[in-house]
Formats: C-alpha cells, sequence, structure tokens
C-alpha cells in the first residue's frame, strides 16, 4: 500500500515536471540533456577498455617475435617490420620471406604473398586505389594480391600491408615459425600517448559529472513554488521530497535515454572517423556490462540524491519557500581534504614517471581526479570569502550584483564550479601536451635546417648506390653523407662544413677544423682498427644544435682533418636537401630509399608526426571544452532568468525610479562575471600547478600555457558576454513599464 | 498647518488620455492636473484605471494618445531613456510592496536613486542616513529589507522617494499591505516630510483615511477622471 | 425628512394614487419600516400645501381615489435634494440610500451623488486629520473614532456604486 503510494508521488513528480508548460519542458529538457551528455561520456568511458582489449586481442594474435633462436625449417619464415609515411598517413607492414613451404600465416590472410606480391587492409588498398596516389604504388613496385581479413587488423583504418620478398637475411631479420608468439606480446609499459588519454578523459568526465550534479538542480527555485502548492493542498515534507525526486527521476531517465542516443552517434563516430590505434570495428564497440549497470543504476540515484541533498536547506511551507535564511559559513578543512589527496598522489611525478612501477596511471588519474574534484569543492567557499571582502562601492551595478552574491552565491557557483573544473583540467593538458610539443619542435625555434631529411640505410650497400638513387630522384637538391664511426665512449662524425653548422653551434668551419661536443676534448687519441687518430690541438668545444639529439662524446670532424686516414665508417647516413618548389619531393625521396633498401630509416627534422598527433588531442580537448562551456552558458542562462522572474517586482520598480537599463544589465553581468573570473582563477591556478607537475613528470620543460590560459578564458569571457546577452531581452521584457501592474 | 495651493500653472497636466492593454481599455480620455506642492488622492474603484493613470503620469507608461505635460514637456513625446532621466531627477516613487532591493541594506536602499543619478557612495550615504532619521529609522540603516517589518521597510521606501527630493512624489497605495497602526504612522510621517521639502504627492488609495491626507481628490471611474477643482 | 423627498421622487415617473405611492416607496425603501397610509397621506398635504404637487381627481371619487402629481417646483426640490451632499455624520445611510435609488428610479446619475457625498466627507475628514495630526494624543482618539465612522459610509457609498447596476436593474419599473 505504502509502495504504491510512493509510486503514485514520484509520478505526481513526473507529471509535474512537465505540468509547468513551456518553462516546466525546458527544465526537464536541461536536466535530460546535461545527464544525457554525462551518461554519453561515462557509457564512452566504459566502452574503450572493451575496444582496446578487442583490438589488442587482434594486434597480440599477428605480433611477431623476431628475436627467437629458432633453426631454419620447413616452417620458419624470415620477417623485417616497416614502417612509411604517405603525405598524413602512417602505415606499417611485414616484410615476409619464408624459408620453407610451411611458413606460418599470420591471422587475416589466406596465404603468403610471393615476392613482389603484397597484401594490404582494406583501408590501405582504398589509399592504393586513389589515382592521386601513384607515388605511394610506386614505393614497393608490389602488385596487391589480396586483402587482410579484419581479425588480423587493429581496426577498419588501420593502414597495414604484408610484403611479400627475397631480400631478408638471417644476418639483420628474425626468424620465426608462428604469428602471435606469447613471448612477442609484452605489455608496453603504459605509454605516454595512453596517459595523455587517460589524463584527457578525467579532464573531461569530472565536469561533466559536476555538470550533471548542477544540471539536476536546474530551476529547483520553481520547482519547489510549485511543491509549497501541493503542500496547501495537504502534503507533507517527506511527500513533497518524493515528488521533488520524481521529478528529478523524470528528467534523469530521460537523461539515459538521451545519453544511450548520443553514445550509438558516438561510436558511429568513432567507427567512421577513427584513425590509428583509434579505430575500431563496431563489433568492438561494446560497453563493459557490469559498467553499463553501474551507470543505469547509479545515475538516477545520485541525480535524485543531490536534489534530496539540496532540499535539506529549503524549508517547503504551505504558504511558500523559505531558504535557510542563515546559510552555515563554509568551512575550508574538509574542502582542503580532496585537493591535498590529489597533490599527494601527483607529488612522486614531480621527479619524473617511473614507467615501469605498476599503476602509476592509476595514481596519475586519481591523482588528476581527486585535484579536479577539489576545485569543485574549493570554488564555493573561494567565492564566499573573496565577494565577502568586495566592497559594494563602485557603480551601481556592481553594487547590486556583489550584494547579490553576497546574498546568495550558491546558485551561480554550482554553474561556474564546471567551467572551472574543465578549464583547470583543459590548461593542465594544454600544459603537458605543449610540452611535449616542445620536446619535438625544439628546431623550430632556430633557423630551419638546410638538410631536412636523414636517411639512415638499414642495409650495407655501398654509397655508390645511394648517391646514384638520390641523383635520380626528383627534388633533390643537394645531400651530403655523414660518415658515423662508433668507438668505445665516443663517437665519430665525418661530414663537411654545411652539414655540421646544421648538426651543432660551430661557427666558423673551414675544411680541416674538428669540434668537441658533450665533452670531446682535444689531444685525444682514438683507435681506428689498425691505425689512431688523435684530436689536433685546435679541437673547439661546441654545443649541439637545438634539434639534434644527445649522443653521448662526439667529435664532429671535417674531411680535411682526416686526410690520409683510413676510415672505416659503421654507417654513412645520407643528408637530404629537397627543393621545396618540386611536389611531392618527399614521397619521391621516400620512393627512391624504399626501393633500394626497405629497412632503411628516414628521420625528418620537424618531425610533424608526433605534433600532428598532439595536436589533435588537444583540438579534441578544446573542442570537448567549448562543448562543455557552452552547455554551462546555457544552464547559466537558465539561472539568470529565473533568479530575474523571481525579482520581476523589485525590477519594475527600479525602472520605475528611473534606474538605467544599462545599470540593470550591468548588473547581470557583473553576476555572471564575477563568479566566472573567480572561477577562472582557481582554474588557471590549480591547471597550471597540475601542467608543471604533468611536465616534469613526462620530462618536458616548464612552459606556461599561454594559448591555453588565452582560449579558456577567451571562451570563458564568451560564456559570460554570452550569458548576460541571453539574458537581457528577458530582462527587458520584465522590466517593461506594464510590469508593476501584473501584482 | 494648513497648506494654500495655487492654482496657477499646473505642475504637471494629464490631457485626453487613451490607453489599452490588448482588449481592455484601460485609459479613456483622462484629464488630471497636479499642482506644485499639493497632496492629490487618485480614488476609484479597482480596475478603474487609477494605477494606469499614476503610471502615465509618472512616466513608467507611455499614453496611446493624449499628451502628458510636465511643465512645458511633453513625456508622451520624450525618448525612454529621457524620460527614465525625468524619474530620477525630479519624481520619487512608493508602492505597496516588494519595492526595496532585498540584497542591499536598508541605507543603500535609500541611497541607491542618489548613486543612479551620479552621487559618490559616501555623500549618498550621508544623505539617506538624514531621511532614515527623519522618517525614524536610523536604527535599520544595516538591515536587510528582509529584516524589517512591513511598516518599517515602507518606511525607508518613503524615505527613499524623499531622498532625491523630487517634485513629485507617486505613491501607489502605500499603506494598503499595512494595519491601521502602521497605516497611520507612514502617512503622517510621509505626508509631513512631503510638505517639508514642497513636494507634489500623487496618491492612489482605495481608503478614505488615507486619502483624508490630501489637499484634494480626484475621481477614476471607467477610466476617465472627475477631477474636484483646487481650493481657492 | 427625507419620505417627503422620496415620495416627490416616486412621482417624477408619473402622477401615483398614494396607495400606489405607500406600495412603490415600501418596495423600494421600506424594507424595515414601510410606510404608514397616514403617513403618506399627511406628507402629500404638506407638499400639496407648499405646491410641490397637485392633485388630479378620477371620476368615481372618494379619497383612496386621488391621484397625486409631480409640479414644476417639485422636480426642482428633488433635483437640489438629491444632488447636494448630506453633511456627513454617522449613520445617515438611509437618507444616501434613498437619494442613490430616487437618482437610479428617475434616471439621474447616481455616480455623482456618491462623488459628491465622497468630496462632502472627505472634506471633514481632512478636518479631523489636520486636527489629530496637529493634536494630543486625546485629539487623536477622539479624531479616530469620527475617522473611521465616515470611512464606513464612504466605503459602503463605494460599494453601493460598484453596486448600481444591479441595483439600477431592480429598482427600475
Amino acid at each position: 500500500m505504502r509502495a504504491r503510494n510512493w509510486l503514485f508521488e514520484l509520478a505526481l513528480g513526473a507529471r509535474m515536471s512537465v505540468a509547468g508548460g513551456r518553462a516546466g519542458w525546458f527544465r526537464l529538457g536541461l536536466i535530460a540533456v546535461g545527464v544525457g551528455l554525462g551518461v554519453a561520456v561515462l557509457l564512452g568511458a566504459a566502452t574503450v577498455p572493451a575496444a582496446m582489449a578487442a583490438s589488442n586481442a587482434r594486434t597480440d594474435a599477428r605480433a611477431i617475435d623476431g628475436y627467437q633462436d629458432l633453426p631454419r625449417a620447413d616452417d620458419t619464415m624470415l620477417t623485417s617490420h616497416f614502417t612509411t609515411r604517405f603525405e598524413g598517413w602512417s602505415i606499417s607492414g611485414e616484410l615476409l620471406q619464408p624459408e620453407g613451404s610451411h611458413p606460418p600465416v599470420p591471422p587475416g590472410v589466406s596465404s603468403i604473398p610471393g615476392p613482389g606480391r603484397m597484401v594490404v587492409s582494406p583501408a590501405l588498398a582504398r589509399l592504393l586505389d586513389d589515382p592521386a596516389n601513384g607515388l605511394l604504388r610506386d614505393r614497393w613496385d608490389a602488385e596487391v594480391a589480396g586483402v587482410i581479413g579484419a581479425e588480423g587488423l587493429s581496426g577498419p583504418a588501420e593502414l597495414f600491408f604484408y610484403l611479400g620478398t627475397d631480400t631478408l637475411s638471417t644476418e639483420h631479420d628474425g626468424r620465426i615459425r608462428e604469428f602471435g608468439t606469447p613471448g612477442a606480446i609484452v605489455r608496453d609499459p603504459v605509454p605516454m600517448f595512453v596517459l595523455l588519454t587517460l589524463v584527457g578523459m578525467v579532464v573531461l568526465l569530472i565536469p561533466v559529472m559536476v555538470f550533471m550534479a548542477a544540471a539536476v538542480r536546474f530551476g529547483d527555485e520553481a520547482r519547489d513554488r510549485r511543491l509549497a502548492a501541493v503542500r496547501l493542498v495537504g502534503a507533507d515534507a517527506a511527500t513533497t521530497r518524493r515528488i521533488a525526486a520524481g521529478e528529478t527521476l523524470a528528467g534523469a531517465v530521460l537523461g539515459l535515454l538521451i545519453g544511450a542516443g548520443l553514445w550509438v552517434g558516438e561510436i558511429l563516430l568513432a567507427h567512421r572517423w577513427g584513425t590509428g590505434a583509434l579505430s575500431f570495428y563496431l563489433a568492438d564497440l561494446r560497453p563493459v556490462p557490469s559498467l553499463v549497470v553501474l551507470i543505469v543504476i547509479a545515475v538516477p540515484v545520485v541525480a535524485v540524491a543531490v536534489t534530496l541533498s539540496a532540499m535539506r536547506r529549503v524549508v517547503v511551507e504551505p504558504l511558500g519557500v523559505t531558504r535557510m535564511s542563515t546559510p552555515v559559513r563554509r568551512r575550508l578543512w574538509w574542502r582542503l581534504l580532496l585537493p591535498t589527496a590529489g597533490v599527494v598522489l601527483l607529488w612522486p611525478l614531480y621527479r619524473g614517471i617511473d614507467e615501469h612501477s605498476a599503476g602509476y596511471e592509476i595514481q596519475v588519474v586519481a591523482g588528476m581526479a581527486a585535484l579536479l574534484t577539489g576545485i569543485a569543492l574549493l570554488l564555493p567557499w573561494q567565492v564566499e570569502a573573496v565577494v565577502g571582502r568586495l566592497g559594494a562601492g563602485g557603480s551601481p551595478a556592481w553594487q547590486l550584483a556583489v550584494r547579490r552574491l553576497q546574498f546568495d552565491s550558491g546558485t551561480a557557483i554550482r554553474a561556474v564550479s564546471g567551467i572551472a573544473v574543465s578549464v583547470a583540467g583543459v590548461i593542465a593538458m594544454q600544459g603537458i601536451v605543449t610540452g611535449i610539443e616542445s620536446l619535438y619542435t625544439r628546431s623550430s625555434a632556430s633557423a630551419p635546417v638546410r638538410y631536412g631529411v636523414a636517411v639512415l640505410p638499414g642495409s650495407s650497400l655501398p654509397d655508390r648506390s645511394w648517391t646514384a638513387a638520390l641523383d635520380a630522384t626528383p627534388g633533390v637538391h643537394d645531400y651530403r653523407p655523414l660518415r658515423i664511426v662508433r668507438l668505445d665512449g665516443a663517437t665519430l662524425r665525418i661530414g663537411d662544413c654545411a652539414l655540421l653548422s646544421q648538426l651543432a653551434e660551430v661557427g666558423e668551419c673551414r675544411d680541416g677544423d674538428v669540434f668537441g661536443l658533450d665533452g670531446a676534448v682535444a689531444g685525444t687519441t682514438y683507435r681506428l682498427g689498425d691505425t689512431s687518430w688523435t684530436s689536433p690541438a685546435t679541437t673547439r668545444a661546441v654545443s649541439r644544435a637545438e634539434a639534434e639529439p644527445t649522443s653521448g662524446e662526439t667529435l664532429l670532424i671535417t674531411p680535411g682533418a682526416m686526410a690520409g686516414v683510413a676510415v672505416q665508417p659503421d654507417d654513412t647516413n645520407f643528408y637530404v636537401a629537397l627543393d621545396p618548389g618540386v611536389p611531392h619531393a618527399m614521397e619521391h625521396l621516400r620512393n627512391s630509399v624504399a626501393r633500394l633498401d626497405l629497412q632503411a630509416y628516414l628521420y625528418s627534422y620537424g618531425n610533424d608526426t608526433v605534433r600532428a598527433a598532439l595536436a589533435g588531442m588537444r583540438d579534441a580537448l578544446l573542442a570537448g571544452a567549448i562543448v562543455l562551456l557552452v552547455l554551462i552558458g546555457a544552464s547559466m542562462v537558465v539561472n539568470v532568468v529565473e533568479q530575474l522572474r523571481e525579482r520581476r517586482r523589485v525590477l519594475a520598480v527600479l525602472v520605475a525610479f528611473g534606474t538605467r537599463r544599462r545599470t540593470l544589465g550591468g548588473s547581470v553581468l557583473y553576476q555572471v562575471a564575477v563568479p566566472v573570473v573567480l572561477g577562472m582563477v582557481l582554474a588557471v591556478a590549480v591547471g597550471s600547478v597540475l601542467a608543471g607537475v604533468l611536465m616534469t613528470a613526462v620530462g618536458a620543460p616548464l612552459t606556461v600555457d599561454w594559448f591555453g590560459i588565452g582560449a579558456t578564458s577567451g571562451i570563458a569571457a564568451v560564456v559570460v558576454l554570452g550569458t548576460t546577452a541571453a539574458g537581457l531581452p528577458i530582462l527587458w521584457r520584465l522590466t517593461r513599464p506594464g510590469n508593476l501592474r501584473s501584482e | 498647518m494648513t497648506t494654500t495651493v495655487g492654482r496657477g500653472t499646473p505642475l504637471l497636466t494629464a490631457d485626453d488620455v487613451h490607453l489599452s492593454f490588448g482588449e481592455t481599455t484601460a485609459l479613456r480620455g483622462a484629464s488630471l492636473h497636479v499642482y506644485a506642492g499639493e497632496v492629490l488622492a487618485l480614488m476609484g474603484p479597482s480596475g478603474s484605471g487609477k494605477s494606469t493613470l499614476l503610471h502615465c503620469l509618472a512616466g513608467i507608461l507611455t499614453p496611446g494618445s493624449g499628451s502628458i505635460r510636465y511643465g512645458d514637456r511633453d513625456l508622451a513625446r520624450m525618448s525612454d531613456t529621457e524620460r527614465s532621466t525625468l524619474r530620477r531627477g525630479a519624481f520619487g516613487f512608493v508602492f505597496q510592496f516588494g519595492q526595496l532591493v532585498p540584497e542591499l541594506t536598508c541605507l543603500e536602499n535609500v541611497a541607491l536613486p542618489l548613486r543612479l543619478a551620479g552621487a559618490g557612495r559616501r555623500e549618498a550615504q550621508r544623505r539617506a542616513a538624514t531621511w532614515l532619521d527623519r522618517l525614524e529609522v536610523a536604527d535599520l540603516a544595516g538591515k536587510r529589507p528582509g529584516q524589517v517589518s512591513g511598516g518599517q521597510g515602507q518606511r525607508v521606501a518613503v524615505a527613499r522617494a524623499l531622498v532625491t527630493e523630487p517634485a513629485v512624489i507617486f505613491a501607489d497605495e502605500p499603506t494598503g499591505a499595512l494595519d491601521s497602526l502602521n497605516g497611520e504612522l507612514v502617512m503622517k510621517l510621509f505626508i509631513a516630510a512631503a510638505r517639508d521639502t514642497g513636494a507634489a504627492v500623487v496618491l492612489v488609495t482605495h481608503e478614505p483615511r488615507v486619502a483624508a491626507y490630501s489637499d484634494r481628490e480626484a475621481v477614476v471611474r471607467d477610466g476617465r477622471v472627475r477631477e474636484q477643482e483646487p481650493a481657492r | 425628512m427625507s419620505v417627503g423627498f422620496a415620495l416627490l421622487g416616486l412621482l417624477e415617473n408619473g402622477p401615483r394614487h398614494g396607495y400606489d405611492l405607500k406600495r412603490s416607496y415600501d418596495e423600494a425603501f421600506g424594507r424595515d419600516r414601510a410606510l404608514h397610509y397616514g403617513q403618506v397621506y399627511s406628507t402629500m398635504a404638506r407638499l400639496l400645501k407648499n405646491g410641490l404637487v397637485e392633485v388630479e381627481s378620477e371620476p368615481g371619487d372618494g379619497p383612496e381615489r386621488k391621484k397625486y402629481a409631480i409640479t414644476h417646483a417639485g422636480m426642482t426640490d428633488v433635483a437640489e435634494w438629491i444632488s447636494r451632499p448630506e453633511k456627513p455624520e454617522p449613520y445617515l445611510q438611509s437618507t444616501l440610500y434613498t437619494k442613490v435609488v430616487l437618482a437610479l428610479m428617475t434616471g439621474r446619475d447616481a455616480t455623482e451623488v456618491l462623488d459628491a457625498q465622497r468630496a462632502e466627507h472627505l472634506r471633514l475628514m481632512r478636518v479631523l486629520t489636520r486636527r489629530k495630526t496637529d493634536g494630543d494624543l486625546a485629539d487623536e482618539l477622539i479624531c479616530d473614532h469620527a475617522l473611521f465612522h465616515l470611512e464606513a459610509d464612504l466605503r459602503w457609498l463605494e460599494l453601493t456604486a460598484a453596486r448600481l447596476d444591479r441595483l439600477a436593474a431592480r429598482v427600475r419599473p
């Protein structure tokens, strides 16, 4: 019986949520969208582990362990990994050379392609079929004999191939007897990108949670007034709480449906647009069932809990709504617990990440989460503390706004905390992304290098072959060989002045000069096979060029300084200057190199791979943050409108005695702007510290992310202005002269 | 104290004012004169259009036709900004309830019109304090409207209407929400202060005892005014 | 006093017999206190003496067959009486009521009666208010007593004004 009453009350609440006419539907819609977004993100988060697992399972099945000690047999095969780039795409594959008649066959492939033949992934096939990509077809000079099945690929967008060959040798290349050797499946310590992705998810997830918590309270003042009417006809306080719960529940359930819809959109998008490691088959995109159950149960429960806890401070009486007139002073100490825990968790990272210690990523993510959630807790205290100290001097508009905030800052804070948390997260992310980026783009600061590509041969071909190939490549403007001699504890790099000046800050350089890097000094004698060579007294200590990696004690030697010494270089690299005027010069060079030596490596200065990946990540984050800020802006509009409605009488009176609309508009602006600015200050501070810790953790130089701060501040300013602008028409309508009459 | 109201030129004149709100016609040819320094009671049954007429006289509403002249200026022809400026400087207002800004203290509420007119905070609050004192609510200066009684709040509102020493004060049922005792007190202090400053008062009321504080009355009925001739 | 004017007013719509007059009066004003038949005749006699009514005789004679008609002077007197506000004093409802109803029955503007009366009341209330404002507590209490009674009168007048339409529908022949 009792249960049926409860159900009736819950249903009554649900009905009442839409009975309020357009305003009621709008409120329900906002709650539903707010909850829906949260649910979509949560479902997305619940899907990623399953999708990654499915994808990993397939790449595990084709893993190659090239370091086994296997005798040649009928069922063995030589393999070599190959990666290349074409335009913006990264392409990888395996070169296969069966040694007998029963070689192992990788998953998704029916038979090993013979020399000069290849099987490719569908995505690569499409790329190859594109008439515009003739240069890519020329790269391998191979005939496409088939397509790799889904079971052999990480995802539908993977660019992957198996190329049959007869050029591999046991000297350089691995021998396998099977694919998916268990020993080959070494789970890498969580790589930086995965860490960044995890952190990025936390950064988006927490503000969504905060937003969800705020969303279920949208328009609750109007609801409380409706509940007062219900009390008048005899409902008791407990009943009104259950009716309120029913209203929230309606929004939360609708939110679950919207969230599910958005999630379907999410996976379709991921399926359609996912690239590289983040491309998945639809079948992979199944959320972990236990997590789904958790979401479906927890979201409505939390929504109702938030509603009920908010109603603790409101007394709904039959004749109206009383808010606790003497609000409890906000205490600081417990609000510091969570941020402190976050700092404690993140602190060890200050000395650098030990990628091999187990669970460090959990520590990072938990620390981030604690710190970001801490912001949402700290903000109310901070706003109260600051606003309480603000003088009400200044213009009347300012006075009205400040006094309003001192009177009741809760509503404003709820909306702003979402902004603060997301901005702090984005700045932290931006900071770390910028930091890593700067690791890869140090050269971008100095003048562009003359020899933009280094060719590192993978097999020992005579120099002649290379020079002939380079000479014949269209778009190769110039190239220089760099001979490298590796000795115990030192490296000799022999090249002419033009090249050396790219590798180090050599200053004046003439043939015959020698330069010391990283501790290499004059008068040191090096044994070179049968002969020896002593660095001359003129050897000058210089510093590395910015873009060059450290390589230990190194001597940079012009050919003239070694004249007459028989040098047998361990490696000869070719530094190539491309003619920027020739289209696809880079692809021509890659083709020439690939045809000569499939295992050669091309190093491109101004590495744009990492940069592009990072930029993509940053764009995604920024886009997420913008969507979030727009939503938060919408919720702030609701708050502002509701508040204006409640005060229509006072507004009309203010207008009656001659208050300029500008003054009223100004007070709305200040009222929105002050909490946002305070939230931004807290967010930028915490975000920057967080970024600093993360940058230290990944060993990136400490930089302040002015772009991120500027962009997010700009968006926040737009949100403030937009919210105010959206509130103004209602303000004008409410202050229309006729409104004094309506009471 | 006897008050003689010169007939002279009216301070504020409504001439053949018509105004409709959609289907309903509120004023149909209302004419009225307000002379400097007089207290004029606007009486009439509910819905007769007396509040609407008050709002027209105060430049809050613009008549559909007819003119409202203040001195030699027609309020109907002025821009919204100009009328706002006029209301800030020359007019004061007391309403029935809910007119004080709930977040501001009583002192700040009274100082607000001065601040809106451009006075500095200190100066505005100093003058506001003297007005709170005159209306015998000086001890409420630091309180918020929510913390004071209805009668006290109305006296604060009267102080706010008078603080700019306007030429006309418009009072719309100023005691409507008060009991007799508080109503009498508010009226006594209000009219005494208005007479001291020489402000004219247009008093909308349906209570004869409140109207008895006036010098003469005008009756609004069906959107028209029956105006009593001013005493000679 | 007002009975005379009331009967005069009733005649404005046409000559009537004495018995008719009594019934009309009782219907319109005599809710609590019906007019004695003799009172009608004595009043009519006085009015006749003052030249405010005249008598039309009808064939068949007899005292009850006398028909009274209002004279021009009578009409002027009634008009003057109706539009003249009463001196405000407590408990004059019966007179005010008579005036309002008569005004309606004779097609006059009853609101003018009310407005004139209100102005008269307010004039006295202003005096009392001023005395009270300038006087001591005793003055204040005494004046307030009078003010509340006058206010009650005026409120009743307002109420009557608001109900004029319904009243008119009932009293108009």
